[in-house]
């Protein structure tokens, strides 16, 4: 199979601006989108759906939604677990006030919800840049995280302070809860993020994504072309929170099932998500996907390689674990910045050329 | 209506902007001193003067990025009030800067479809699904900036990241962004700063046929001499923020203090 656009000519400007304007890259995609859901379903089991898939699937959603903000408007966050938190506890709000509710709606709700704390976090970005926004976002994730450990109401005053996800079903299917099988919470993510990807990248490609690109190249130069900085940067926070509630809805209900809100939301997670956007690549919805598997995929082949392969202790294992994993971020940092899809990119124009490089 | 015609009959028509009276300072400094002029439809409209002159600044004034501290602006003969430079841009003023001012993380298509961005009308919902009214915006637009592609004969760095372009290209694609917003009036802060003979006589080609083509008002701003008294209509000199001669080219060429200030300076 040989990576031509030669002979591939764009007769039309819808053919032009199409989602895969080569034909190879358009095969490929589709071929992967039946594997993800005619295939992989079939032979799916919890070891895999706990520990690759789902977890995968979750953060690429959190992914795009950091890479819409950082990657694409410019504005620094490390708000990011705070605001699946505000996602999490939306659903768990919902799913007890409203039994009757479908799953479906609860997430989006919960997506909607977080757009709206997203918005008014995003309101100081309209004064301060940089690293003072990302302090400011900071705060914000330190001050969820207090206030749903502090007010009893957001955990129905449970004793443990903990919550814990309701059994929801569909068509008779469990798909929240224990009973929940591996392949029904893969598709029931795999669907969400086949949607929310769609959607990612028809904002990015049009009208509202060359508005937030504008504001993060060049904020005044947007500003004589129409574009209001207040809406272009507010718009930018409600999307991405948007994406970040729905991740951090799926995290809880489908992912998790119990959660404590400093254990599984806390700051060591925005900076997981931060490093996603960073290592895949700031500003490209493919790298969105490539770091999030990258970063999801690294722990557990270096454990099972450490652990089940040369046989070392556990313990051990994890803090070489993180001494890769650091090393690995700081390499991409240095060597390259522009991530995952850039190395991709490059590669594309290198097979362009093959076998003939001259 | 008082419309005139120029001599390569074109029609200059009423007056489309007025400048009165207008004082800017930064702190003690005095950029602006009680300038007034006025720029009339169709016409190429000239601001020269030395460096530091407060040329730039009056741009700045007009497309709301200062707000100056006396004085009113007329634009379609009404009173404009303290607005920002965003508001401004849907009025229909465009402009480009005198140190480029390109969106870098952007090829030049996606910079120049960003310049359509006030007449573009799709909400965000429209935009996520893609289909239908947002499709088609988008394809109506695309079509009005490839004219403006070809116009300019930038075809070949359609895809071209800006970051790679030479410097007279990214002139180019800037002023192809401001066309893009297919404004009533187009201000170019030195649009030819910078370049070789024939970048600047492409550059005065493609100004007098945006002119004659779209009818758009332009003030142009500029340093070299031959082009501004060949290319506009009317000239306004300033010198350490005031203005010190206005009108046709060679009025302003025989004006005594003109020649003292600005081309006596330059011939020193
Ligand atoms: N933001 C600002 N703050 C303080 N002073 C300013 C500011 N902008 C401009 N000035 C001052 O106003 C005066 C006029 O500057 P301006 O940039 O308008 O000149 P210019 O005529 O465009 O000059 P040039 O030919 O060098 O571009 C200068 O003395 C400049 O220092
Ligand atoms: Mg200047």
């Amino acid at each position: 199979m040989y990576y031509r656009e030669a002979g591939d000519f764009k007769t039309s400007y819808r053919k032009d601006q199409q989602n895969f304007p080569i034909r190879f890259d358009r095969v490929h995609f589709w071929t992967m989108m039946v594997l993800a859901f005619a295939v992989i379903p079939f032979f799916i089991n919890d070891y895999w759906a706990n520990a690759v898939f789902v977890p995968f699937l979750i953060y690429a959603i959190a992914t795009l939604g950091l890479n819409i903000l950082t990657g694409y408007c410019g504005q620094v966050s490390l708000g990011s677990a705070g605001f699946m938190a505000v996602g999490a506890y939306a659903s768990y709000k919902l799913m007890t006030s409203f039994p009757d509710l479908n799953f479906f709606v609860i997430v989006v709700l919960s997506g909607a919800i977080t757009a709206l704390v997203g918005t008014a976090f995003g309101l100081p970005s309209l004064r301060i840049k940089g690293f003072y926004l990302a302090v400011a976002t900071l705060a914000a994730q330190f001050f969820l995280v207090w206030l749903f450990n502090k007010v009893p109401w957001f955990y129905n005053n449970s004793a443990s302070g903990q919550i814990s996800v309701p059994r929801r079903d569909m068509f008779g299917i469990a798909i929240t809860g224990p009973e929940a099988s591996a392949a029904t919470k893969y598709l029931v993510c795999l669907a969400i993020v086949f949607v929310l990807g769609f959607i990612a990248r028809n904002l990015t490609r049009g009208r509202i994504g060359r508005s937030w690109m504008a504001i993060r190249d060049m904020d005044f130069a947007a500003e004589i072309i129409g574009v209001d900085p207040l809406r272009a940067k507010l718009s930018a926070f409600a999307i991405s929170s948007f994406f970040i509630g729905i991740a951090g809805s799926l995290f809880f209900t489908i992912y998790l099932g119990a959660v404590e809100v400093g254990e599984a939301f806390g700051i060591e997670r925005s900076f997981l998500i931060l490093f996603m956007v960073i290592i895949g690549g700031l500003g490209s919805i493919y790298g969105s996907f490539a770091g999030a598997a990258f970063l999801v995929l690294m722990p557990v082949l270096l454990k099972n390689a450490l652990v089940g392969g040369l046989g070392w202790p556990s313990d051990v294992a994890a803090h070489l674990e993180f001494m890769i994993m650091g090393a690995l971020i700081i390499f991409f940092l240095i060597v390259e910045p522009h991530g995952l899809a850039r190395l991709w990119a490059v590669t594309k124009q290198k097979l362009r050329l093959w076998p003939f490089p001259y | 209506m008082t419309s005139t015609v120029t001599p390569d009959g074109r029609t200059i028509g009423d007056v489309l902007l007025e400048v009165k009276n207008i004082t800017l300072r930064f702190g003690g400094v005095e950029a602006i001193k009680n300038i007034s002029f006025d720029v009339r439809e169709g016409e190429i409209r000239a601001i020269i003067g030395p460096n530091g002159a407060g040329k730039s600044s009056m741009l700045n004034v007009i497309n709301g990025f200062y707000h100056p501290q006396e004085g009113e602006i007329f634009f379609h003969g009404r009173k404009r009030n303290a607005m920002k430079p965003s508001q401004i841009a849907r009025q229909g003023i465009a402009r480009t800067f005198q140190n480029i001012a390109l969106f870098k993380g952007m090829n030049t298509l996606d910079n120049i479809m960003t310049g359509c961005f006030t007449h573009m009308k799709t909400s965000l919902l429209e935009q996520a699904i893609w289909w239908g009214r947002a499709e088609r915006e988008e394809y109506v637009y695309r079509e009005k900036v490839e004219h403006i592609i070809d116009f300019l004969e930038i075809q070949a760095i359609r895809k071209t990241p800006v970051g790679a372009l030479p410097y007279g290209l990214q002139k180019r694609v800037e002023l192809a962004r401001a066309l893009a917003a297919e404004p009533k009036l187009l201000l170019l802060d030195e649009p030819m700063a910078g370049m070789n003979v024939e970048e600047k006589e492409d550059m005065c080609r493609f100004i007098l046929d945006v002119n004659a083509e779209f009818g758009t008002t332009t003030v142009l701003i500029e340093h070299d001499m031959g082009v501004v008294m060949d290319i506009s209509d009317r000239v306004v000199v300033l010198d350490y923020g005031r203005k010190i001669g206005d009108g046709v080219p060679d009025e302003v060429r025989s004006n005594q203090e003109v020649i003292d200030a600005y081309l006596g300076v330059a011939h020193d």
